[in-house]
């Protein structure tokens, strides 16, 4: 076996048995937290999985939940390759519905096409998810502004406007105790996948991420994000619009996670209110870093948290747990996750020798 | 009414009074982090620590009846906390801000599990100091009537201004915060200064969370906290670092989100909700204000992550 394909089978294997053995090592820590609180970790795990993978209902309303996370996590994945963590796709999803229901509500009413007022809906919220992250990345690159810090200043920020719309400006007068927009309408809203109970907004979630793969690692504009991404300095160097590519970047993040928003008000709730801002955006962080900011990884790793999503309310019912649980252990899972990190360059993985490889595999450290 | 009788008076009395008591969470949170971030780490974590703090602040209250176990209780589960993330930053090629994040999600998403039993039952309160004894006013007197916390809060940032000018633990926290070679080349180990400068910062930021339970608003529930900790991160840049400038800085975003519900009391009740964002809206104005691309914030440790 050359060297090169050494390296290239070295680095998968970590790849895959780092997270995975992160995994095992949460779901120990989580069994015994449980355990701790009186329930059996067997009895858990057994129902977490029928809720989540055990029946096709419960597929169904795994897919379901990965749909908008699919998106979301492209919001923290993709600044990620040029180095930022941008940690603020809920702001962003949450202004991608208001938008998309501003836009679609005066075009339901006035009987446009449903497949025009779709369009445009999916447009206005990428348009105001784009420009929200979009921001943080242009105050990083003009002001030097933590984009962490300003992206998650502006969930509380964009949380705000929505509740002042949907109260004010937005309001249907017949929402009482639950102040709404007014509803699109069955007639306009995202349907399903043909035999399925999953809506379109799971496809439309895959084909992004398999986009924004794509355009990261088979394009020049991917090549210089990521050249950037490695080290600003060389990029300038190179000539590369670093300003340019950090703006572009941020708002491609924040236009999936925008849509994310969309869909989420046309395809599930019909109408935008409070519920919009139901922590998408920040399981999307974790799906994100367990992805390794890879977004053809982020997939498989949605449908994953989907799943423990989807069995939240199982674990309600039967264990007679609170629905924190679920948070519970997608904290654990992300902490273990990130101090796995370190093992990366250093694991000796039985199969590959991997010493000859450190200094490749170490990367930037 | 009684509010009446003061008609819009009551505005800047009412931020006032929000000011003194909104501000004391932000003030600990704030004071903690400027020490970890001089050692030269961030702890985004803290919105977890706080929330973890009010909920075992709360809970211990409840179950030991005294408060100030409650806050003493607190402030250990902010140091666990603190230690964490101080043993896995410590390891090679992690990086601080996810990690932050992560406790974040896992302090709260911990709080929300452990805290169930205790929404609904009621815990004693921390005692307040009568300042306003001299008035006839109400609305003066309720506005004066100060918690021993934010007292506290005070002295501790006047005190620790001093420390990191004139002690050696504060001169060691700041030379391991602008550089880790230069530290250890004075034969200090870096990351057990970190260790210690980052339990030291959660348990206050567990303190300021129990304020929030045990005093106000008074009561745990799982809207407690909605951005106060990642609000005082931002604070402390804004505040260059520098423990007086957190004190002013709190007492500024008290103000800021006391203006909504003062305004309302006096009937203004359009963009209710704009004024609920008005604290992040100030942070990130003045964040962009007082940053530029091309130096770095007067004050920055040169080891911190947000500002390299």
């Amino acid at each position: 076996m050359s060297e090169d394909t050494r390296l290239k089978y070295g680095r998968a294997a970590e790849a895959i048995a780092i997270p995975l053995m992160a995994v095992l090592v949460s779901m120990v820590l989580f069994g015994g937290f449980v355990a701790a609180v009186g329930v059996d970790p067997i009895e858990l795990y057994q129902l977490m999985y029928r809720g989540a993978f055990g029946t096709w209902f419960s597929w169904q309303n795994t897919l379901q939940r990965a749909a908008p996370l699919l998106l979301v996590a492209l919001c923290t994945a993709l600044p990620a390759q040029l180095g930022m963590v941008v940690i603020g796709a809920e702001g962003a999803l949450v202004l991608g519905g208001l938008a998309a229901m501003a836009a679609g509500l005066p075009l339901a009413g006035a009987g446009a096409p449903v497949i025009v007022t779709q369009v445009v809906m999916a447009a206005a919220g990428m348009l105001a998810g784009g420009l929200w992250i979009g921001a943080t990345g242009a105050l990083r690159h003009r002001r030097g502004v933590s984009e962490t810090i300003s992206s998650l200043l502006m969930v509380y920020i964009a949380v705000a406007i929505l509740n002042h719309m949907v109260e004010g400006p937005m309001r249907d007068p017949a929402s009482l105790n639950k102040p709404s927009t007014p509803a699109i309408g069955e007639a306009y809203m995202i349907g399903d996948i043909p035999g399925m109970d999953v809506h379109w907004g799971f496809v439309l979630g895959v084909v992004f991420c398999i986009a924004a793969y794509v355009l990261m690692f088979h394009t020049t504009f991917g090549f210089a994000a990521r050249m950037v991404g490695g080290n600003v300095r060389a990029g300038r160097a190179a000539g590369l619009p670093v300003g340019r590519l950090v703006v572009l970047v941020t708002m491609l993040g924040g236009a999936a996670a925008g849509l994310a928003g969309m869909i989420e008000v046309s395809a599930v709730h019909g109408r935008a209110n409070a519920t919009l801002a139901a922590g998408y955006g920040f399981t999307g962080i974790l799906v994100a870093f367990l992805a390794r900011q890879n977004p053809l990884a982020v997939i498989p790793v949605a449908i994953l948290m989907g799943g423990i999503g989807a069995s939240g309310g199982l674990l309600q019912r039967r264990l007679d747990l609170p629905d924190a649980t679920v948070m519970v252990l997608q904290g654990i899972l992300f902490v273990v996750l990130l101090a796995s990190e370190t093992l990366y360059g250093r694991l000796r993985l039985p199969v590959f020798s991997l010493k000859a490889l450190l200094p490749t595999a170490s990367g930037k450290a | 009414m009684e509010d009446a009788a003061l008609g819009w008076w009551g505005v800047p009395l009412a931020v006032i009074a929000g000011a003194i008591r909104i501000s004391t969470p932000f003030l600990f949170v704030s004071l903690g982090e400027c020490l970890t971030e001089k050692s030269g780490r961030i702890n985004l974590g803290l919105e977890g620590t706080l929330v973890m703090g009010a909920m075992g602040g709360y809970g211990t209250a409840y179950l030991t009846g005294s408060p100030w176990a409650g806050v003493l209780v607190a402030g250990f589960l902010g140091m666990v906390f603190g230690l964490l993330h101080a043993t896995i930053c410590a390891l090679p090629k992690v990086n601080d801000i996810a990690v932050g994040i992560a406790l974040m999600l896992l302090g709260t998403g911990l709080a929300f599990f452990l805290g169930k039993p205790f929404i609904q039952p009621t815990a004693p309160h921390l005692p307040a100091v009568d300042f306003g004894f001299w008035s006839d006013v109400p609305q003066i007197r309720s506005a004066l009537q100060i918690n021993v916390l934010f007292v506290i809060g005070a002295l501790l940032a006047v005190a620790m201004l001093w420390g990191f000018r004139s002690t050696r633990a504060g001169l060691i926290v700041r030379m391991v915060g602008d550089s880790a070679d230069a530290a250890r080349a004075m034969g200090y180990a870096p990351d057990r200064v970190r260790m210690w400068s980052t339990m030291a910062g959660g348990f206050l930021a567990g303190v300021g969370g129990s304020f929030l339970s045990l005093y106000y608003p008074g009561s745990w529930n799982e809207g407690l906290s909605s951005g106060q900790g990642i609000t005082a991160v931002a604070l402390v840049i804004f505040a260059r670092w520098n423990p007086l400038y957190c004190f002013y800085a709190s007492l500024l975003f008290g103000g800021a989100s006391a203006l909504g519900p003062a305004l309302q009391a006096v009937g203004v009740t359009q963009g209710y909700y704009l004024f609920n964002a008005a604290p992040y809206a100030l942070t990130l104005l003045i964040m962009v204000l007082a940053s530029s691309s091309r130096r770095k914030l007067a004050g920055a440790p040169g080891e911190l992550s947000v500002t390299r």
